[in-house]
């Protein structure tokens, strides 16, 4: 920012205005998360009876142990922690598998490029954006061919194809900026192709790994268009068991479970940008191309 | 030979991958566009009869006029709000890493929560009208979700919510790559701060408006989860937009060959925008 050199006395103003309307912009990102918090250890009666921020006279655990182990979702009445595990059962093994093909692809795209594997690249580049309206009823056909519709695992293969386009974006870039001499003085000592991977490139990856991998684990865990699609009762992502939740259209809305099971749904995501938010903005940036 | 063949095997997989799931899947909902399937797909070739019955239909005209409305408020909105941050935090700040944290941390939200806690407050019921109620204002209506001509403008208000700390970051690190020396030159000129931002630095960062408003009409178009939790398209299908449309048509109306010919559409205004926009940034890194 330019540097001011001497301060007039309608700095100090400028100061105070600029404190103000930052910390105005901090009350309309939070506000949100405070009435969902206060809202979920709420009672129904207090929720009828007060406002949005009036805070909890009788705070309650209930509505939390309500939407994590009894509330009513589609004909269950188990809550929402069977959809939970179903989420996490499909993020591990789709972040894995994805990220680490991801990885030899960039490898390969990076230090063993061939005739054809820009287009290749730029093929694939093109696939980050598609709007996956596009190949939704193929995928469900196929899913169906396959048997695997209706299963946490059709989901994993979901997110694996459509974030592989992705992982190997991150990988490639990063890896192009590794000094190719580094590459090439291994190949003349006589390192093959998967020592030059293993020795070489993989200890300098810990950085783009934790991109890679908080990425696909936010962009999957938050994933609600498969999920929807693909799966059905048991096996469906808590994105949409917390949508068929909140839009079951029966006799008495509770909003204080709602807003526990919305909490809830979010709790490992934000983990996950609180302890590592720093890989997490980088991949943002370096993912800026697919938003 | 072994190593020349390695790296392509060891990307083959992937190669087919790509070409099935991504191109092949595309083209054969391009041909279901074109026939005359409903529940299961037929393969009967028909020609562009869908898309000319798709423009016939009053709801895809509502998606298509919401997605209007809703991209261009939700483009400037996120564009305006994410500059003003950026260039207010990039005052040297004090405590400007809690504030990013704070302005960034909706986007770790999936939008299904977003918009359960944003359908929550916005509830005409018991959300802010009954605040603003409380608060003296006895007369105050807002009940723009259950309003048909309104009911779109609530998804912006989320979105918005969602989507302006990610502008915020790309400006603020172009900011941070603006040269100071230009700056310190204009300000021994005898250039304003307010002078300096308006006639040198928003100029100079053209690419990261540029960049910002790709991405963000790619996150208008593709908009779906915050519909359908916030509004479920409703009241009726007022608050629909293409993809809610093409979900409806293809998944729980049973009408396949409709709902591709939607996909296609969206699948041409996303390419519309983002080829050339590729194209010109690989150009860039070409030349540099």
């Amino acid at each position: 920012m330019p540097e001011a050199i001497h301060k007039p006395p309608s700095e100090r103003a400028q100061r105070v205005f600029i404190y103000s309307v930052l910390l105005l912009f901090v009350v309309y990102f939070l506000a949100p998360f405070f009435v969902m918090f206060i809202t979920s250890i709420k009672t129904m009666d207090e929720i009828r009876n007060g406002t949005l921020i009036a805070l909890p006279r009788q705070p309650t655990l209930e509505p939390w142990l309500k939407a994590w182990g009894y509330a009513t979702i589609g004909v269950t009445n188990e809550g929402i922690r069977g959809f939970f595990w179903n989420s996490i059962r499909m993020v591990i093994p789709a972040v894995l598998i994805s990220t680490i093909i991801g990885a030899v692809n960039g490898y390969v795209l990076s230090k063993w490029r061939f005739r054809g594997s820009d287009t290749f690249f730029a093929m694939l580049l093109l696939g980050c954006f598609i709007p996956f309206q596009v190949i939704l009823l193929p995928m469900a056909r196929t899913l169906g061919l396959l048997g695997l519709s209706e299963s946490v695992w059709g989901l994993v293969l979901v997110h694996v194809v459509y974030g592989l386009a992705f992982t190997t974006l991150f990988f490639r870039n990063y890896y192009v900026a590794v000094p190719s001499e580094l590459v090439n003085a291994a190949r003349i000592d006589g390192a093959g192709f998967f020592r030059i991977f293993w020795r070489i490139m993989l200890p300098i990856s810990t950085p783009i790994f934790m991109v890679t991998i908080i990425w696909q684990t936010t962009q999957i865990w938050n994933d609600f268009l498969f999920g929807v699609c693909f799966s059905t009762g048991e096996t469906q992502p808590i994105t949409v068991a917390l949508n068929n939740l909140v839009n079951t259209s029966s006799a008495v809305k509770e909003y204080n479970v709602d807003m526990a099971a919305a909490i809830i749904a979010a709790l490992p995501t934000l983990f996950v940008y609180f302890v590592a938010g720093k890989y997490f903005v980088r991949g943002l940036t370096a993912g800026a191309v697919k938003g | 030979m072994l190593e020349t063949a390695l790296p392509k095997l060891v990307v083959a997989p992937s190669f087919v991958v790509m070409i099935i799931f991504i191109y092949g899947f595309i083209l054969w909902t391009l041909y279901i566009s074109m026939t005359k399937s409903t529940f299961l797909p037929t393969y009967d070739f028909v020609g562009l009869v869908q898309y000319a019955k798709l423009w016939r239909i009053e709801r895809w005209w509502v998606a298509c006029r919401n997605l209007l409305v809703y991209g261009g408020l939700f483009i400037v909105l996120c564009t305006t709000f994410g500059l003003l941050l950026a260039i207010f935090l990039d005052q040297k700040i004090r405590i400007e890493g809690a504030l990013r944290t704070i302005y960034l941390y909706p986007l770790a939200l999936s939008f299904v929560v977003t918009g359960t806690a944003w359908k929550w407050i916005l509830n005409p019921g018991l959300g802010i009208e009954r605040l603003v109620r409380e608060m003296g204002w006895t007369s105050f209506t807002f009940d723009w979700l259950v309003t048909s001509e309104m009911s779109i403008y609530c998804v912006v208000i989320a979105a918005v919510w969602q989507s302006t700390g990610f502008v915020m970051a790309m400006f603020l690190a172009g900011l941070r790559g603006i040269d100071d020396s230009i700056i310190k030159a204009a300000q021994v000129d005898g250039a304003g701060l307010r002078r300096i931002y308006w006639k040198i630095i928003i100029p100079s960062l053209r690419p990261v408006f540029f960049s910002s408003f790709i991405i963000l009409t790619h996150i208008a178009i593709k908009s779906f989860d915050l519909v359908v939790v916030l509004t479920r398209g409703g009241p009726g299908y007022s608050s629909d937009l293409p993809a809610t449309f093409m979900y409806a048509y293809a998944f729980t109306r049973g009408r396949l060959a409709m709902g591709a010919a939607s996909a296609m559409i969206m699948f041409a205004m996303v390419m519309a925008i983002i080829v050339p926009y590729l194209y010109s940034e690989l150009r860039r890194k070409r030349h540099a």
